[in-house]
């Protein structure tokens, strides 16, 4: 199956610097499989129109991939209704978009948000620009040594001045999944809100908002098979509706006068100028081509490939790991003795090995963890096992290489 | 892509036994720079009198090539003028862009022409330059 699932990638069929592709950063950004790239190919080919206004027949048909994208969407997540679907360029728009109409609407000084020190920029710097705006107080969830978060903790911090607790499902520089379920119930009993930054989750695993109980979750196409430039902002239509937009003009206006205008209903009351729709169909196909594999079967996956990359990692010697050592999720964080990330990335890149090395975004993550940047490998459901030998023999050589050179 | 290239024997001695690494207490001016995108920061500081670099310290945290870069630029900017520096700056980029570049007034710099090769890593390399550059603004605009 996992040879079957290769083949759809034309990306993966090349040779980087003489060797074969392995490509091991699909959490900064994932490949795109055949059938994404036929789908972009062929709305511009054959439907390229713009939505919601044309009386002609394209006008319909790019309505009808735009609008069917969403119900798609909505039914991958499990939304109640394609109006708690908004489409915006990707996870950071979909949590600014809280934090600017939302957040700043209902905060006041002495109100408090709270988030983890894991969070990517996208998730921490709006709720800083929001404290700063109004006054309410930027409270973090203290980590556990392995860099998880505990309940208790998530009790402690959480307070009836809480309006806002916004969290990663899942770290994108330790992997950790975090209880986003159980810290909601823990919000919503302190009458706060709960924002899901799912970047990480939703291609990886089966995401069930309803189930959760969030109030907001954000993610990307970018990470789950689909194009870039395109993401959503789930969101419980209450609360959508009682928000007003950030952006104004073109799909979203419903009646303009000289001196006041209306908005058009949920979801497009968000969705301002001409939308993302070849942006949208790819999705749409990104959907449909996760969904057939199955999100079970990637989460399985990924899974058996990071235990395998947990267990020979840690076997090399001078490999330090970062984050807790069970993985739920394929996302590994390492440095290499005194050699520098961005060296081991350059020598992986020699053996046509992708990494990330940095600080993903990270900062105030990565000054917890006391270093300045590490190396990621992040794997996805076109990894094997042979990525990982490929992967570890490579790390040999650049250890042999940095021993030899000092 | 021949790793050799851009790990040459010259910068991975820089790397490991730095050149003018330290902070002065007193009298120099500083400039501080990082590079977002990784994280590799340098604080670069230069003691000038009379239009001529008398000393340099950097302190920093980063890769192989951006801290032998600081140790390379910090020695070759001794005892030169600031016209001479921004000489140096120039010829830098050019080393950069894969033009055939000379440092009669110190070697050592020509290692990294293997850079080049690696688009990746030249703003690594040039991170410590750049501060030069932001120091050198500094001290002739507080001249002005």
């Amino acid at each position: 199956m996992i040879r079957d699932i290769r083949e759809q990638f034309p990306i993966l069929q090349q040779e980087i610097n003489g060797h074969p592709l392995v490509y091991l950063d699909s959490a900064a950004t994932s490949q795109k499989p055949r059938v994404v790239i036929d789908a972009l190919q062929h709305y511009y080919e054959w439907d390229n129109s713009n939505v919601h206004r044309g009386v002609h027949t394209l006008g319909s048909r790019a309505t009808d991939a735009y609008e069917g994208a969403r119900e798609k969407v909505a039914r991958f997540i499990n939304a109640k209704s394609t109006q708690e679907i908004i489409f915006t360029r990707g996870t950071t728009t979909s949590l600014n978009l809280v934090a600017a109409s939302y957040a700043r609407a209902i905060c006041r000084e002495g109100d408090e948000i709270v988030i983890t020190p894991m969070e990517h920029h996208s998730n921490l710097i709006p709720w800083q620009q929001v404290a700063k705006a109004t006054g309410a107080t930027l409270k973090y969830i203290t980590l556990q040594p392995d860099g998880s978060v505990d309940l208790a903790e998530v009790e402690k911090t959480v307070t009836a001045q809480t309006k806002i607790v916004s969290i990663a499902h899942v770290s994108n520089v330790m992997g950790v999944v975090n209880p986003v379920k159980q810290i909601a119930e823990i919000a919503h009993r302190h009458g706060a809100i709960m924002v899901v930054d799912g970047a990480q989750s939703t291609p990886h695993m089966k995401v069930n908002v309803q189930d959760l109980d969030s109030d907001f979750y954000a993610f990307s196409s970018h990470k789950m098979c689909g194009p870039t430039g395109i993401g959503v902002l789930y969101g419980k239509k209450a609360l959508l509706e009682a928000m007003d937009p950030v952006e104004f003009g073109g799909e979203m206006i419903d009646e303009v006068g000289l001196y006041d205008s209306t908005w058009k209903e949920l979801p497009w009351k968000f969705e301002g100028g001409t939308p993302i729709i070849a942006g949208a169909v790819g999705l749409g196909a990104a959907i449909d081509f996760l969904s057939e594999i199955g999100l079970d079967h990637i989460e399985r996956h990924e899974k058996e490939i990071a235990a395998y990359a947990m267990n020979r990692l840690s076997e090399l010697e001078g490999v330090t790991l970062y984050g807790p050592l069970k993985r739920e999720v394929g996302l590994i964080t390492f440095n290499l003795g005194e050699v520098h990330p961005h060296d081991v990335a350059t020598v992986l890149d020699a053996s046509g090995i992708a990494v990330r090395a940095g600080h993903h975004c990270c900062q105030p993550l990565m000054r917890w963890l006391k270093v300045n940047s590490t190396v990621r490998a992040s794997f996805y459901l076109y990894n094997t096992e042979d990525d990982i030998d490929r992967l570890v023999s490579a790390l040999i050589q650049t250890k042999e290489y940095f021993g030899h050179a000092t | 892509m021949q790793l050799d290239d851009l790990y040459r024997q010259v910068i991975m001695d820089h790397y490991k036994n730095p050149r003018n690494k330290g902070k002065f207490e007193e009298g120099a001016i500083t400039v501080d720079l990082n590079n977002p995108t990784c994280g590799d920061k340098i604080s670069l500081q230069l003691k000038v009198n009379n239009g001529v670099v008398e000393d340099a310290r950097y302190t920093g945290d980063g890769c192989s090539i951006s801290m032998s870069s600081a140790s390379m630029m910090t020695a070759a900017v001794k005892g030169k003028t600031l016209e001479q520096a921004k000489d140096m700056i120039a010829r830098f980029s050019e080393l950069m862009l894969g033009k055939d570049v000379r440092f009669d007034d110190y070697e050592d710099i020509e290692a990294l022409s293997g850079v080049n090769k690696f688009p990746a890593r030249i703003k690594c390399a040039t991170l410590s330059w750049n501060a030069l550059r932001k120091v050198i603004d500094e001290e002739q605009f507080n001249k002005l």
